[in-house]
């Protein structure tokens, strides 16, 4: 029992991560109706980021990670000024090629300015853990979960009442629809990536605390992870996304404690997520919370 | 979604070209004087080169684009003709790799045997696949063949008796032997030709098969069936197309180029280890950027572009001298593989940078890719010609 509840809670801890991945992808699908590959490039650029101002430059590290918010902002509204505005009102796929080629480029330009290898992020709660019981309680577990909470609401009242939010939900639904009640879709894509790659530094630094503080570029491979997390909750809903994340965070961490089984082989948890996005994808195409589609000819 | 999904890619419609004339086929295999020439003027370049280029890094590099375009053909038969997306196709090269390592070099089944294997094995995979594609479209497909790398590389590191696990296997000892002509040791027009050379030819007569299947199919019954699934898979089945039936054979297809591609590729390389599903994903992109900077939705296109793309790791490598320049302001090399003297990128980081350029550059500025260019060349040059007679008539 010890073991379930340990595992539950590192599963749900590991959720929150997806999720704040999911979320990022959310935010540019609801405005564009595109996957943005990227992300996972996000989030390890971010995460380099926070570590060059706090560790490297000894900012304090709360003030470092909304440096970097602010400033991974900017290179998200930069990337879609420069490659993704022109492709307004062109086909989706087509964004979606764009990002695939971004996450090429962004992977090496993180390795080629971060060179040195063993890089170490140091964070407020390093590797403290409280026991709660039986039950050790990581202290990134629980800011982790804090945040994907704290974004995930920050997410729904945006979508919810605020204009800009509004807006953008409107032009993925339909481009030409929203231009013409006076939306401005271009702003909504603007915002729509600025605000995902503001959100992946927070994802990063969750990400690397919870390995311990070592940076590494392939950090964004996670987020390949997360893909199943937000399909699975379905695509236009953040709930879904941390819902998504849950899940599959949890089926990895369950299969890594329980399923033991010599012919699934060593780390059958990396194949875990895809087998069980599948699977929930056979049964509800359009993920557990997301919006049900009718397709007319 | 899925209106105009791939649209703007796609060749258009050519006004210079009449459908049907009298007595003529409605598409003939070679359309034009033009595209004769060119086929004629492909096959000689394919026969010569291997003769007059005596450079191994050449013969090679030549060679594994080849081997990239059979199966870049059947990416862009599933992609360009027939409207699904897939990021699992490095998976299926993995998967003929690994399969001639095993019963190629390991029981010296002949090279008919293990490419026959090869594809027909990739065909069964692509085909358990297809039925996915059914359900998912646009986005979600994309997101659902990442699960084939997932599931492949998996596999790879941990079914040791098959593939050696970490440890890899070798493809070395592999037969290359059609009956009488061996192409691991074949001589023509008196000169001995190594192992290199007729693996170049190989891969090239693999690439005129996978071209003649593909030309054949788009432009007979089922291709129309996938092209018309392609433009829009509902009016489709409305209209009496079976997209079941279609999707999954467009897959299993697509699947089984790439299977034998990568048993040849495999070869080629002389030992197979399993990839990370990171570099098994950017292989995947590869052959995206493959078939969009060539044009995708034209079988031209998908050769010209392996010819260009396919061999970008192996010549950044070579040339990597000329890329291995002073960054001003930085004092660090360009490109280099001295990890001492911390250059921006090393030739493999360099070559994935290119892939991701070229591919943002061309869906930007030139999303037809090359055989757009090309197309609409002609198509000025015919409508200049046709300005011509028409002011010579008054």
């Amino acid at each position: 029992m010890d073991k379930f509840l340990q595992l539950l809670l590192s599963g749900v801890a590991l959720g929150g991560i997806y999720a704040l991945v999911a979320l990022g992808f959310v935010v540019i699908y609801k405005a564009s109706g595109a996957f943005n590959f990227a992300q996972g490039g996000f989030v390890t650029l971010g995460a380099y980021m926070v570590y060059q101002f706090g560790t490297d430059w000894g900012l304090p590290f709360w003030l470092a990670l909304v440096l970097a918010m602010i400033v991974m902002a900017a290179v998200g509204m930069f990337l879609e000024r420069l490659v993704i505005r022109p492709m307004v009102g062109k086909p989706v796929f087509t964004v979606v090629l764009i990002t695939l080629g971004l996450l090429l480029i962004i992977e090496q330009v993180v390795r080629s300015v971060w060179t040195m290898p063993g890089l170490v992020l140091t964070t407020p709660w390093g590797n403290g853990r409280s026991r709660l019981g039986d039950v050790t309680l990581r202290h990134a577990d629980l800011w982790t979960m804090v945040s994907a909470a704290a974004l995930l609401a920050a997410f729904f009242l945006f979508f919810r009442y605020s204009r800009t939010g509004l807006g953008m939900r409107a032009t993925a639904l339909d481009q030409e629809a929203a231009a013409a009640q006076g939306i401005s879709v271009g702003r909504s894509f603007a915002v729509s990536w600025a605000v995902a790659a503001a959100a992946a530094p927070v994802a990063g630094v969750m990400l690397v605390s919870r390995g311990g503080g070592a940076l590494s570029p392939a950090i964004g491979f996670v987020a390949l992870a997360a893909f199943p997390a937000m399909i699975l909750g379905g695509l236009d809903s953040a709930g879904g996304a941390v819902l998504g994340g849950v899940l599959i965070g949890l089926a990895e961490i369950m299969s890594q404690g329980y399923l033991d089984v010599s012919w699934l082989g060593s780390n059958v948890e990396l194949v875990v997520p895809y087998v069980l996005m599948v699977l929930v994808l056979l049964w509800r195409p359009e993920g557990l919370l997301g919006t049900r589609r009718v397709e007319r000819v | 979604m899925s209106r105009g999904f791939l649209r703007r890619m796609l060749p258009s419609p050519d006004p210079t070209r009449s459908a049907g004339g009298s007595g003529t086929a409605v598409n003939p295999l070679l359309p034009s004087a033009g595209a004769k020439v060119m086929a004629a003027l492909t096959v000689a370049g394919v026969v010569i080169c291997p003769l007059v280029l005596k450079d191994p890094f050449w013969i090679t590099v030549l060679g594994n684009a080849g081997t990239f375009a059979v199966a870049a053909l059947g990416l862009s038969l599933l992609t360009g003709f027939c409207g699904q997306v897939s990021l699992g196709h490095a998976a299926f090269l993995t998967v003929g790799g690994y399969l001639v390592a095993f019963f190629g070099a390991g029981w010296g089944w002949p090279l008919p045997a293990w490419l026959a294997l090869a594809a027909a094995t990739g065909a069964v995979i692509g085909a358990l696949v297809g039925p996915f594609a059914l359900r998912f479209k646009g986005n979600y497909l994309v997101v659902v063949t990442l699960a084939l790398i997932f599931v492949v590389t998996h596999v790879a590191r941990n079914w040791e008796g098959f593939t050696g696990g970490f440890d890899g296997i070798s493809t070395n000892r592999a037969p290359l032997a059609v009956g009488g002509l061996d192409f691991g040791d074949m001589s023509a027009f008196g000169q001995r030709l190594d192992r290199q050379q007729g693996l170049f030819y190989l891969s090239w007569i693999l690439v005129g098969i996978s071209a003649l299947v593909v030309r054949n199919l788009v432009r007979s019954r089922p291709g129309r069936a996938m092209q018309a699934i392609r433009d829009r898979d509902l009016a489709a089945e409305v209209i009496g197309v079976s997209n079941a039936r279609y999707k999954i054979a467009a897959f299993a297809i697509s699947s089984a180029m790439a299977s034998a591609a990568g048993a040849v590729y495999a070869v080629g390389l002389r030992f197979i280890t399993p990839n990370e599903p990171l570099a098994e994903l950017f292989l995947s992109i590869r052959f995206v950027a493959i078939i969009i900077v060539g044009g995708m939705g034209t079988v031209s296109g998908a050769i010209v572009g392996a010819l260009l793309l396919g061999p970008l790791p192996e010549l950044v490598k070579e040339f990597v001298s000329v890329l291995d320049v002073t960054v001003p302001g930085l004092g660090r090399p360009l490109v280099s593989d001295t990890v001492a003297s911390e250059p921006l990128f090393s030739t493999s980081a360099f070559s994935e940078v290119l892939f991701g350029l070229l591919l943002v550059l061309a869906l930007l500025f030139q999303p037809q890719g090359i055989a757009g260019l090309v197309r609409s060349l002609r198509i000025r040059r015919a409508g200049a010609r046709q300005a011509r007679t028409a002011g010579e008539g008054h």
